[in-house]
């Protein structure tokens, strides 16, 4: 094993509900904090006795505590969700490639998250609209299941305030709601996508990732102007365990973030 | 009016690739028409006659559930095309409309059309292929919805 | 240790008998003597308390599903082709402990890495092909990428005794893999094992300044040129003698376009997905971890083990296994050893030592299925 491999004690600082099952932690060092995140890396966050898991990093780069946003779907991420303010949480990482959103400077950004999705691009959304003059246009497009099931709710009009064009769709509306019912890839035809100038960010369930590349690209888009967040089993984090494999990629080492060139045929491949 | 109708009708999606010819048969029976915030389009269960090509705003399918009320199935903006129960089996609207932003689009009888389209085959044609392409897209983005891509995995035994 | 390359220094000749002293000389040197010993019927690989444990004698006869010890005519030690181990049992152990941590009065918690034996190996009865996978694993888990492992220091103070090979087993097919039967660079120290009527010598060759220091308490004398020749000519007939061959040339780009071949579903048909051949690979590295804790729950460990990608759960992601049928974890083990390896980490992952095809208890053989899958997709070694 490698000194990466013993988790680093954080606490936490903070912790915000984001919807029924999901939460937000945010996280400070114990002691020597571990090295800083770029947009779209991931840690490995051990619950302690429990287990550990890969989460994406959803605050802003460059912040000394880390934010992590957790959906709780297994045992591990349950008692991560329950962690109080205080409560330690280890964590390993930064793991894995970056978004590298800076790519688009004076072009458009297009990032495009999908239910809990949102929360690995929040990071290269936030490092954007730090400099928003640096790109012609931020377009930021959400769908989630219901309006109840949207993460970072509170932040859509901060970041329409900071240059970012913003559109929510949801899967289920009642009567209360007065934005889109769609699916997210129908709002890509009216975000007056410019093709030949567009880099595209997508993360979300793997389907809602191909069928909006898929959309993205009949729009003129190609592969290699379109970045996809993929997951599999993570487990150490640097290449070594071998869960992780996707064809000639591991994902803890060459991903999460892959180009769509690069994922496209393999993400055709039925049980890869 | 039928000038601008026009013009309207040539910068819709719907209408991408329409002969100029075709366009100005297909805009004499257009009406541009505005729908304040709101206002309720067509109701689930009335005699489904006409359609709409919108131009901006939003508009909203809904349905009433007992017990439930009133679900938005799905909303439709610029550049879609509303209303596609004429072409059913039972020309009954199946979901209700409702403007839920200010709406401009351009309104057709479904009636005059169908007429057109049988006087001019090839605008038939094309129009079919246009309307068919639509309701594809509709059925696919349902059956995008059905799959609950967002909701929380079924689990299976194990795993973290 | 072995970090040189092959060198091409002066060939010494080293009676049978002074095995014992080359033995003796590492454990007075502070190594633990590792080598193939007879177990319970097979040649595995143990501690040796001395060198007279090693298999003098004794030979295998080995098949798809098959492996028995038979004696040989000669005294030949090293002449048993590849056992149901290999040293990863050594560098990477089956089970280890990572790291282990307890909650601190203050609700945090203070952990630290597992203490890594401070045991230096040595290594007797290296094959060439083994000699392979050890550095297949090296650039795995080893120096080039995670210099702080406790695989790396593991890794660093292995002494190497690599023994050519002289006779290849029936499922033996390194020649194809080009890692033997020769050994390549990497050793300390290198046999060639030489019988005859009333002869058994070994030809020594150092591969290392460590190496080249052990040689001085041996009983040696240079080797005559007809030694050589002897030497010589039992390797170069050994590359003749593979029981087994795999047309490896254009494997990597063949397996990326055979996702859905049906070779794959016949496989599936035979292969019980117990990953045996996951086991018994010399390059095979995956692992899992266990997270356990005492009845207090204050106090936690994390355990590492070998993992395989046979394992339903080894791909399981939210709510189940990415590749639940065999067929698709089948492809996933072949197209990985003998395709996106390459992508990964630069070379083949199969040395051609052919334990994944004795120990297959339903005999499944990666030589046929490769050749089966060439001549299913087409090739350049289709229809040979």
């Amino acid at each position: 094993m490698t000194m990466s491999q013993v988790p680093v004690s954080y606490r936490v600082s903070e912790r915000q509900d984001e919807t029924h099952d999901t939460v937000t932690l945010t996280l400070e060092p114990a002691g020597a904090p571990l090295e800083s995140s770029k947009p779209g890396q991931f840690m490995m966050l051990y619950a302690f006795g429990v287990g550990e898991v890969p989460v994406s990093v959803s605050g802003p780069p460059g912040a000394a505590g880390l934010t992590h946003t957790i959906r709780a779907v297994g045992a591990v991420s349950r008692a991560l969700c329950s962690a109080a303010p205080g409560q330690a949480v280890g964590v390993r990482g930064p793991f894995g490639t970056s978004w590298h959103e800076s790519d688009a400077f004076g072009q458009d950004l297009l990032v495009i998250g999908g239910g809990i999705g949102l929360a690995p691009l929040r990071p290269a959304v936030l490092a954007a609209l730090r400099e928003p003059g640096r790109y012609r246009h931020i377009t930021v497009l959400i769908g989630a299941r219901s309006p109840a099931e949207l993460v970072f709710a509170a932040e859509y009009e901060r970041w329409r305030d900071s240059g970012a064009t913003v559109e929510v769709t949801v899967d289920r509306a009642d009567a209360g709601w007065h934005g889109h019912v769609s699916v997210v890839t129908q709002l890509v035809g009216p975000s007056g996508l410019d093709p030949r100038r567009t880099l595209a960010l997508i993360c979300g369930p793997e389907v809602m990732m191909r069928l909006t590349a898929q959309t993205l690209l009949a729009a003129g888009m190609t592969a290699s102007q379109i970045r996809v967040s993929l997951e599999r089993n993570m487990q150490c984090g640097v290449g070594e365990c071998g869960h992780c494999q996707f064809g000639p990629l591991l994902l803890c080492r060459d991903g999460p973030v892959v180009s769509y060139h690069a994922a496209a045929p393999l993400l055709s491949i039925r049980e890869l | 009016m039928t000038e601008s109708t026009a013009a309207a009708l040539a910068g819709h999606t719907f209408a991408t690739g329409l002969s100029r010819q075709h366009i100005d048969r297909l805009a004499a029976h257009a009406t541009a028409i505005e729908i304040p915030a709101g206002q309720r389009i067509f109701a689930e269960g009335q005699l489904a006659a006409r359609f709409w090509l919108v131009i901006s705003g939003r508009v909203a399918l809904d349905l009433q559930i007992p017990g439930r009320g009133r679900l938005i199935v799905e909303t439709l903006g610029p550049g879609d095309e509303l209303g596609l129960s004429w072409l059913g089996p039972i020309r009954q609207w199946q979901f209700g409309a409702v403007a839920q932003l200010p709406v401009t689009a351009l309104e057709f009888q479904s009636a005059a059309v169908e007429a057109l389209c049988d006087y001019d085959h090839e605008l038939g044609y094309k129009l079919t292929r246009r309307l068919l392409a639509t309701a594809v897209s509709r059925l696919q983005a349902a059956r995008i919805r059905i799959l609950d891509l967002y909701a929380v995995p079924v689990r299976s035994a194990g795993g973290p | 240790m072995s970090a040189d390359s092959e060198s091409r220094g002066p060939a010494w000749l080293l009676p049978a008998s002074g095995l014992a002293r080359l033995h003796d000389s590492l454990r007075e040197a502070g190594y633990q003597v590792i080598g193939p010993r007879v177990v319970n019927g097979a040649i595995v690989l143990r501690e040796l308390s001395s060198a007279d444990e090693l298999p003098f004698g004794w030979g295998v006869t080995l098949a798809p599903g098959g492996y028995r010890l038979r004696r040989r005519a000669d005294h030949a030690a090293f002449a048993h082709s590849a056992g149901p181990g290999s040293w990863k049992q050594f560098l990477h152990p089956p089970r280890e402990q990572l790291w282990s941590a307890h909650r601190t009065p203050d609700g945090g918690y203070s952990a630290d890495s597992a203490a890594a034996s401070d045991a230096k190996l040595a290594f007797i009865g290296v094959r060439p092909c083994d000699l392979r996978a050890i550095q297949i694993q090296d650039q795995v888990l080893g120096a080039p990428t995670h210099p702080d492992s406790t695989y790396a220091s593991r890794r660093s103070s292995v002494f190497i005794v690599a023994v050519n090979c002289t006779e290849p087993g029936e499922t033996c097919f390194c020649t194809s893999m080009g890692t033997g039967p020769r050994a390549g660079r990497g050793y300390d120290l290198l046999l060639t094992e030489l019988t005859g009527p009333g002869d058994h010598t070994f030809v020594v060759e150092a591969g290392s300044a460590a190496g080249e220091a052990t040689l001085a308490g041996l009983d040696l004398r240079p080797a005559d040129p007809g030694a050589m020749r002897r030497a010589q000519a039992s390797v170069s007939e050994a590359a003749g003698k593979m029981g087994r061959t795999m047309h490896a040339d254009g494997l990597r780009d063949l397996l990326a376009r055979s996702h859905d071949a049906a070779r794959w579903e016949d496989v599936a048909s035979r292969c019980l997905t117990c990953g045996n051949c996951t086991m018994a690979c010399p390059t095979c590295f995956c692992t899992t971890v266990e997270d356990v804790t005492d009845l207090s729950g204050d106090h936690a460990e994390r355990w590492q083990s070998w993992a395989s990608c046979f394992d339903l759960d080894f791909s399981y992601v939210h709510s189940g296994p990415v590749r639940s049928s065999g067929e698709s974890r089948y492809r996933q083990w072949l197209t990985h050893k003998l395709g996106t390896w390459h992508d990964q980490f630069g070379s083949s992952g199969c040395v051609g030592c052919g334990r994944c095809i004795v120990w297959c208890p339903v005999g499944i053989d990666i030589t046929e299925e490769v050749a089966a899958l060439q001549a299913e997709l087409g090739g350049p070694e289709a229809g040979e």
